[in-house]
């Protein structure tokens, strides 16, 4: 089976992030792939891989045309890349982004899934999924924990606020899948060396047919105010030298809940 | 001046209407002169009277028929939203909320905001306030796309408050056409045995990371603190995906946003991804073996030192109290 994976390259979270002028996210440091993408990463090597034919497909939007995250994901066994990268691109919303990816998944053509992250580390608005599948008229079945696919059919557990549903559907489909759904694996020195001479296929949103629908114009929507949250007030810490426990009852007793 | 129609997607557990869609109905009066709901579900006659307390004067009930929520809603708001002209539709942030608000976005072509916590109109503006990078940064959103606006407002957000309203007026809509998307099937349904009070309304919430060394732990360490005091036992997203517990118990930017009286965070660092589900908490413990953990940061009262030494102390002193 073919698999198509959306990733995101993403400023190192361990860095504190940035606003440029603009209101963009400042990407000026070499941008890394998205944790919550090695997950969805992982699992496709391994439906390829069980399913004995076929190949993992990388898609992403980038600005200044990255490619340091994508040769990760390479790098654990990925065969080849589509990058949309395009200074038109700066400012483009989630609509936007889910755009660009259900083009690039027409593009890459015989797709029997497309997988993702529930959302990115960085933006976290969580609705790209669910709009490419929409824009591909495919089901999404979105916030799996665990996936299996017999005879054409796709089934998830699908994490719910009380357990999980057990939820069907025919492929293709789209499926968003939560950390933890499978252990990714460590790129080996073999796969980091092949994954230089892999194809990234580079394109700009007018080669998709897109010009006027990224970027700011896109997403129809502006940052009228930037502000630092009112940091909440770190209270007392102490060593446990033994009263840490007494301190705690004191603590509570006094907010009378014991 | 307020937009004329303000629509809320309603979500309920069985036939008990979730406590964020009485928080997005309580801001929907203030920022609309007519509030509306709309429910993909069986339920409809229950949830029409407790919508209508909290003053959606109409309700749009679908019924899924074992497809996704989120899917069906998203397909029937788009009909109704056609026909109806609300100006705005509000989601909670919840895993069919997303799932409807993103599949809604792209059938009427109009950008979402997500992640919200404040929400104003002013004229017909559409004010919306977030925040980014693990809540440390606060962001105002204005759209310039036509009307319905679809927001999406993170639970905790808004306090719910009844209106005394009567029953909102049901009306019944048949599934629209999903094509190929309406063939998900949900085929089993599976509740994680619940006891004690919801995560979500527990007014004391315990909850445990990686700190506490191994799965084995958390019962008696977390589970058992939590049930002494009344409260809800929770987890950071570490030990969700390494399997420790269920993802229902996750507290986060992923899981649940929580803002009990009292949080107790013990064995966990403090990721941004932990800190925005639970640092709008009244009061928060936390015991962590690291001093410099950011945790530290946020706790009203933080102990340095072992959970495991910590914590069995810590019961022992209030089963005393209690006897």
């Amino acid at each position: 089976m073919n698999v198509v994976v959306c990733v995101k390259q993403i400023p190192d979270p361990s860095v504190p992030g940035q606003l440029d002028a603009d209101h963009t996210l400042d990407r000026s440091a070499k941008p890394i792939l998205d944790e919550s993408d090695s997950y969805g990463v992982e699992m496709a090597l391994q439906l390829v891989d069980s399913s004995g034919a076929g190949e993992v497909t990388l898609i992403s939007l980038a600005p200044n045309g990255e490619v340091s995250g994508l040769r990760t994901a390479l790098a654990m066994g990925a065969h080849k890349a589509v990058l949309v990268s395009d200074e038109a691109c700066a400012g483009t919303d989630a609509l936007g982004t889910a755009k660009v990816l259900a083009k690039c998944v027409e593009r890459v053509g015989d797709a029997d899934l497309v997988l993702a992250a529930t959302e990115s580390s960085d933006g976290y608005t969580g609705t790209v999924p669910a709009q490419m599948a929409e824009l591909l008229g495919w089901p999404a079945l979105t916030f799996a924990k665990k996936v299996e696919i017999t005879d054409g059919k796709v089934k998830i557990q699908r994490q719910t606020e009380a357990g999980y549903d057990v939820v069907e559907a025919s492929l293709p489909a789209v499926v968003s899948v939560t950390a933890g759904v499978v252990e990714p694996r460590y790129p080996s020195f073999k796969g980091i060396m092949a994954a230089k001479n892999k194809p990234v296929d580079q394109v700009t949103a007018a080669d998709l047919g897109l010009g006027d629908q990224v970027g700011w114009s896109g997403a129809r929507q502006s940052i009228t105010n930037v502000s630092q949250a009112p940091a909440r007030q770190a209270g007392e810490k102490f060593e446990d030298d033994g009263t840490g426990a007494e301190k705690i009852v004191a603590f509570l007793e006094n907010l009378k809940v014991i | 001046m307020v937009f004329n129609k303000v629509w809320v997607f309603a979500e309920a557990a069985g036939e008990k209407v979730t406590s964020a869609t009485l928080e997005l109905l309580t801001k929907a009066r203030e920022v609309g002169a007519t509030v509306e709901a709309i429910y993909a579900g069986s339920s409809g006659d229950a949830i029409a009277a407790q919508v209508g307390e909290y003053g959606a004067s109409a309700l749009f009930v679908v019924d899924p028929q074992g497809g996704l929520p989120g899917q069906v809603a998203a397909a029937a708001i788009a009909q109704l939203a056609a026909e109806h002209n609300p100006d705005a539709i509000l989601f909670a942030q919840t895993y069919d909320g997303r799932d409807a608000i993103g599949r809604l976005s792209a059938r009427l072509d109009r950008p979402v905001l997500t992640n919200g916590f404040t929400l104003e109109v002013d004229g017909d503006t559409l004010k919306f306030g977030t925040a980014i990078f693990g809540g440390t940064t606060l962001i105002d959103v204005e759209l310039s796309s036509a009307a319905p606006h679809l927001v999406a407002i993170r639970p905790k957000s808004f306090a719910a408050e009844p209106a005394g309203g009567g029953p909102a007026a049901v009306t019944s809509v048949a599934p629209a056409d999903g094509g190929r998307a309406a063939e998900a099937r949900v085929l089993e349904v599976f509740e994680e045995e619940q006891t004690g009070p919801k995560l979500e309304e527990a007014s004391i919430v315990v909850s445990g990371g990686r700190g506490i060394g191994t799965a084995e732990n958390y019962k008696p360490l977390v589970e058992e603190l939590a049930k002494l005091l009344k409260g809800a036992f929770g987890a950071s997203r570490a030990i969700v995906d390494a399997g420790w517990v269920p993802y229902a118990l996750q507290v986060g930017q992923t899981g649940k946003t929580v803002k009990p009286k009292v949080y107790v965070a013990l064995g966990i660092s403090g990721a941004t991804q932990h800190l925005v589900g639970m640092k709008n908490s009244d009061n928060i413990i936390a015991v962590n073996k690291d001093g410099e953990a950011p945790i530290f940061g946020v706790a009203d009262l933080g102990i340095v030192g072992d959970v495991n030494k910590v914590v069995p102390a810590l019961k022992e002193a209030i089963k005393a109290k209690l006897a």
